[in-house]
């Protein structure tokens, strides 16, 4: 591919803890990507226009309140609503490890949990682009 | 239904991605624009720049707001740059916008500068053609106004908008040295904050010295975070246009604008087509090394390379 890698960077809901958001955002920025970064407070449907107006090739959530369960989901599914079906989703955050099988389950790819290195994200996004 | 059928029903996904292949310079959209070039025209372009910070992104969300009371349709492509450490960018515009991304008739695009090699020009010249075929009745084309390239962009705009901020010091003295002329409706934006009027005054004084008496850039103050007089503003850029139209500037504005459009693209593809054979043929190396040992002088160094390109 001889364009970078683009990805939104969003923060569904309420949640305003948006210093694990910023840091991915930078450190996707300094591996060479473009950042379409939203800022706070997005509804899913917000999540889901910008996405397909950025064409993104990759959606990455992040959420620390607790409402991954509900949000996360719902975004895959918009997006398939929409016939998006070329654009890898990650999410992360505070996730309890027990809700990680059912949130991989209903389509977001991988999970980023506190301490991640951003090594770790930047090799992920890179290995599984889906266009 | 392909791409371009859909993008002629104004379809979002069609639209961005054509504005994708354009941006990595996949021929098929340009093919695609060749056929639908003759569909282009209806839109009216703004560019607006100004100093980062200034309220660009704000004031562009909130002229985009008035015009939606008109029903118009919007484009907006907001341009931010791209690190040229890291090739990468943080694209921060829509932030401002968040209430526009639901709007069936806005479609805004993010896009980084990716260098000055990068093509951004004409990347962006797509991206405006696409979103006039998509059915936009206005583009916004958001830019900081550093750099050549981005001023070369802002400058094909049918008005430019060029948004100053209370206190900015010395920076005045760069932008007018720069790109005040350029600006054909000033907006003083952050009027909420002390200092606007003075502010003001400067601008209008600069504007004194202008000898071009026909058509004399308004300077508005307002405050995009209040929504303050963005009517007032919105009024002026109308105006401008009216003006352009009714003294049948605008086509010749636009027949400027081609002119640059299209020397750009030639310069950029002679270019890349020299570059291509005289670096394959590792004839630049031995050139800089003949002329660096004096075996050859620079002059006729670069009439060999010319030969690549040119017969006579
Ligand atoms: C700092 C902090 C705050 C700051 C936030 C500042 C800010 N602007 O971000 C302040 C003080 C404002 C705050 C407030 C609150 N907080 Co707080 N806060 C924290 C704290 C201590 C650290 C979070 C942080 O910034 N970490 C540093 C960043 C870099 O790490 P990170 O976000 O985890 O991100 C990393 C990974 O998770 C991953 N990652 C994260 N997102 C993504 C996304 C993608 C796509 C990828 C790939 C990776 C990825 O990569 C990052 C790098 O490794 C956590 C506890 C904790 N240890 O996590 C609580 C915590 C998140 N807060 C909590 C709570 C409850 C609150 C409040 C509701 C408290 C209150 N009652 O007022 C408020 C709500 C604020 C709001 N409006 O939402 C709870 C949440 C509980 C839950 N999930 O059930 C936590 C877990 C504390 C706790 N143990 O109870 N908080
Ligand atoms: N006080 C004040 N702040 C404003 C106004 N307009 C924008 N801002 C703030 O200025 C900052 C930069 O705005 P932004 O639109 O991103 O500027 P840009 O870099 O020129 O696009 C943001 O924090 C805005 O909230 C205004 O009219 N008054
Ligand atoms: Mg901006």
């Amino acid at each position: 591919m001889d364009r970078p890698i683009r990805v939104l960077v969003a923060k569904p809901g309420l949640d305003g803890h948006d210093r694990g958001a910023k840091v991915i955002a930078r450190a996707l920025r300094d591996a060479g990507m473009e950042v379409i970064y939203t800022g706070l407070r997005q509804t899913p449907e917000q999540i889901v226009a910008a996405a397909i107006q950025e064409d993104v090739d990759v959606v990455a959530m992040s959420i620390l309140s607790g409402a991954h369960n509900h949000l996360f989901p719902r975004v895959v599914n918009l997006l398939k609503e929409e016939g998006v079906d070329d654009v890898l989703i990650i999410g992360g955050g505070v996730i309890p490890e027990d809700d990680i099988p059912f949130l991989l389950e209903s389509g977001i790819e991988a999970i980023f949990t506190p301490g991640t290195s951003t090594k770790d994200v930047i090799e992920f996004i890179k290995n599984n682009l889906k266009r | 239904m392909n791409i371009e059928e859909r993008l002629l029903k104004g379809d979002k996904r069609a639209c961005a991605r054509l504005i994708t292949m354009l941006e990595s310079n996949d021929m098929e959209a340009v093919e695609i624009l060749k056929r639908l070039y003759k569909n282009t025209g209806n839109a009216y372009v703004i560019g607006v720049t100004g100093p980062p910070g200034a309220g660009k992104s704000t004031l562009t969300d909130k002229l985009v707001k008035e015009l939606r009371k008109k029903d118009k349709k919007v484009g907006i492509i907001a341009i931010d740059p791209t690190s040229p450490f890291s090739g990468g960018a943080i694209l921060g515009d829509r932030i401002r916008m968040n209430d526009l991304s639901l709007d069936k008739n806005v479609f805004i695009r993010s896009m980084g500068t990716r260098g000055s090699l990068g093509g951004m020009s004409r990347a962006t010249w797509g991206a405006v053609k696409v979103l006039d075929i998509f059915g936009c009745d206005y583009i916004f084309i958001e830019t900081v106004g550093v750099g050549q390239s981005e001023v070369d962009i802002v400058k094909t705009a049918d008005t430019v908008l060029m948004v100053m901020v209370p206190n900015l010091g010395d920076d005045i003295q760069a932008i007018k040295a720069g790109i005040m002329e350029i600006a054909d409706v000033f907006a003083i934006n952050k009027s909420d904050l002390d200092g606007a009027d003075k502010t003001k005054l400067e601008v209008e004084m600069n504007l004194d010295l202008n000898e071009n008496t026909d058509y004399r850039p308004p300077v508005v103050k307002v405050s995009a975070a209040k929504n303050k007089d963005i009517d007032v503003l919105l009024e002026k850029i109308i105006e401008h246009r009216r003006h352009l139209e009714e003294t049948n500037k605008l086509e010749e504005r636009r027949i400027r604008n081609n002119k640059m459009e299209l020397l750009k693209m030639v310069e950029e593809d002679l270019m890349s087509l020299i570059l291509d054979k005289a670096v394959k043929e590792d004839l630049l190396e031995r050139l800089a090394r003949d002329v660096t040992l004096r075996k050859t002088d620079p002059y006729t160094a670069k009439d060999e390379i010319l030969k690549l390109v040119v017969n006579e």
